[in-house]
């Protein structure tokens, strides 16, 4: 499988705190990569620098065989990478069905019938269909958060970048989410996801890494990952949120 | 009781110079206020953007217009663009046209103001929608137009209609330099007669024509900004019904 994503000595610095030291990591396409660590460790901030939402301060970001730069990331946003975010983000002036066609209509041509069809039909994927005339302000967090990776899904890019897309949502939401992304994983999608959720992460993942520090402190399969944890901060970690 | 208030033959006389001085007045008042409003309008988008742009001179740019325009008295200003600014350009006495230096005068003033009405209806909407947008690859200007500015809108229309309303009553400083204007024509009769009962109490009341509709529109808009949207309702052919 060629790469997907390929950072190389990837550093980020806001102002005088450096979030990411040293960071290197390939991503294959079709690998569905889920990243944990406790908060201040630098994934989300790793996994925005993909999609240049923040500015690497140094080292490389590959995507698709591309290096990611301040000129291209927009376009290599249109052809290769979404993103699903933690508050959603869905544009509230928008029904759910203009949520979903915006992107695909002015950014990729896409003829306006063919858009809403489309839409309805990735809509109906997350079970959501009958809310395309809603406003986002209608639908409860769950809801919301189902159109937004519906909103991913649209756009047909092959990589989806999860930005802990269940950490706002109130504890019943949670599942809902949860199987859409399981079944999403069922797919040739590359999936990048920061999350919390180790169920997910057992389930889903090809490969879990663990992050601490701004630094990657331990890799590998989420069996060796969860079961037999190397590194004595990944034992720690794991210790408090599994019970 | 003011000496003479409904004495018949002062209203008489008022009512033989309505069409000389007040009907003129009303229009030339009425114009000033539209192409001013026009004018501040253009003038606010474009140092409201200004001011939220990434490149600082331009933000330093929109900064000095508005700070200069907020913090000097509007009737100094117009003064100023009537015996000054001639000045800079010839010394023959020449002096702009009433209805231009009107115009200005209003536009640059209360353009100053809707470009920070502007500037704080775009800082209002969450960060979370650019970086939605960039996500799907939509470029800055590209963002603002489908993305942020209908959303800035809304919360801002109320606001503007109260600038809208500042504005209208704000000609009446153009009086100062025989501006053609409502309140210039008031003066002027009411000084030219004795009769300043009638002339200011008719100028009111024509003032309150203009200037109550936009007071009632502002508030009209500020309910319709707080009500919550009504979904949509989509047609969905039949075949995408079955599909």
């Amino acid at each position: 499988m060629p790469d997907m994503v390929k950072v190389e000595n990837l550093k980020k610095n806001f102002g005088d705190l450096e979030v990411l030291k040293d960071i290197s990591l390939t991503v294959k396409e079709g690998e569905k990569l889920v990243i944990i660590g406790p908060s201040g460790s630098g994934k989300s901030t790793f996994i925005r620098c993909i999609n240049y939402l923040e500015e690497p301060t140094s080292g490389k970001i590959t995507v698709a065989g591309t290096e990611v730069t301040k000129k291209n990331h927009l376009e290599l946003a249109k052809k290769y990478s979404s993103m699903v975010f933690q508050q959603f983000n869905l544009y509230p002036h928008l029904t759910v069905l203009e949520n979903l066609t915006l992107a695909p209509i002015k950014l990729q041509h896409v003829p306006k019938e063919e858009a809403k069809k489309n839409a309805l039909s990735c809509l109906e994927r997350v079970g959501l269909k009958e809310k395309a005339g809603n406003y986002p302000i209608q639908l409860s967090g769950g809801q919301q958060q189902r159109v937004a990776i519906a909103r991913s899904l649209c756009t047909k890019q092959p990589l989806i970048l999860f930005d802990e897309p269940t950490s706002a949502l109130d504890p019943e939401m949670v599942q809902e989410v949860l199987s859409v992304m399981v079944e999403l994983a069922h797919e040739n999608i590359t999936m990048i996801c920061v999350t919390h959720e180790m169920g997910f992460a057992r389930q889903v993942a090809d490969r879990v890494i663990f992050m601490d520090g701004g630094y990657i402190l331990e890799e590998g399969t989420p069996e060796h990952f969860f079961d037999c944890p190397e590194h004595e901060r990944t034992k720690a970690f794991l210790s408090k949120i599994l019970h | 009781m003011i000496k003479g208030l409904f004495d018949p033959k002062r209203w008489n006389a008022l009512f033989q110079a309505f069409p000389e001085y007040y009907i003129p007045g009303f229009l030339m008042t009425l114009k000033i206020s539209l192409v001013g409003l026009a004018v501040s309008l253009a003038l606010g988008v474009v140092f409201g953007l200004l001011s939220t742009a990434k490149f600082k001179p331009f933000r330093i740019i929109s900064r000095i217009y508005v700070e200069l325009i907020q913090n000097t008295p509007l009737a100094l200003q117009v003064v100023c663009y009537y015996s000054i600014l001639p000045m800079l350009f010839t010394n023959t006495g020449f002096r702009i046209p009433k209805f231009i230096l009107g115009v200005v005068g209003v536009g640059v003033y209360h353009g100053a103001y809707i470009a920070e009405v502007i500037r704080t209806g775009i800082e209002a909407i969450p960060k979370g929608q650019s970086e939605a947008a960039s996500s799907q690859g939509f470029s800055y200007l590209e963002t603002m137009y489908h993305i942020v500015l209908p959303q800035t809108v809304k919360i801002i229309l109320p606001p503007l209609a109260n600038q809208a309303l500042g504005l209208v009553k704000n000609t009446s400083i153009l009086a100062m330099v025989a501006g053609m204007d409502l309140m210039y024509f008031t003066d002027s009769w009411g000084s030219e007669r004795g009769y300043f009962a009638q002339a200011y109490f008719t100028s009111a009341v024509m003032y309150f024509i203009i200037c109550f509709p936009l007071a009632r529109l502002a508030r009209y808009l500020e309910i319709r900004s707080m009500k919550l949207p009504t979904a949509k309702r989509l047609e969905i052919t039949a075949d995408e019904e079955v599909a």
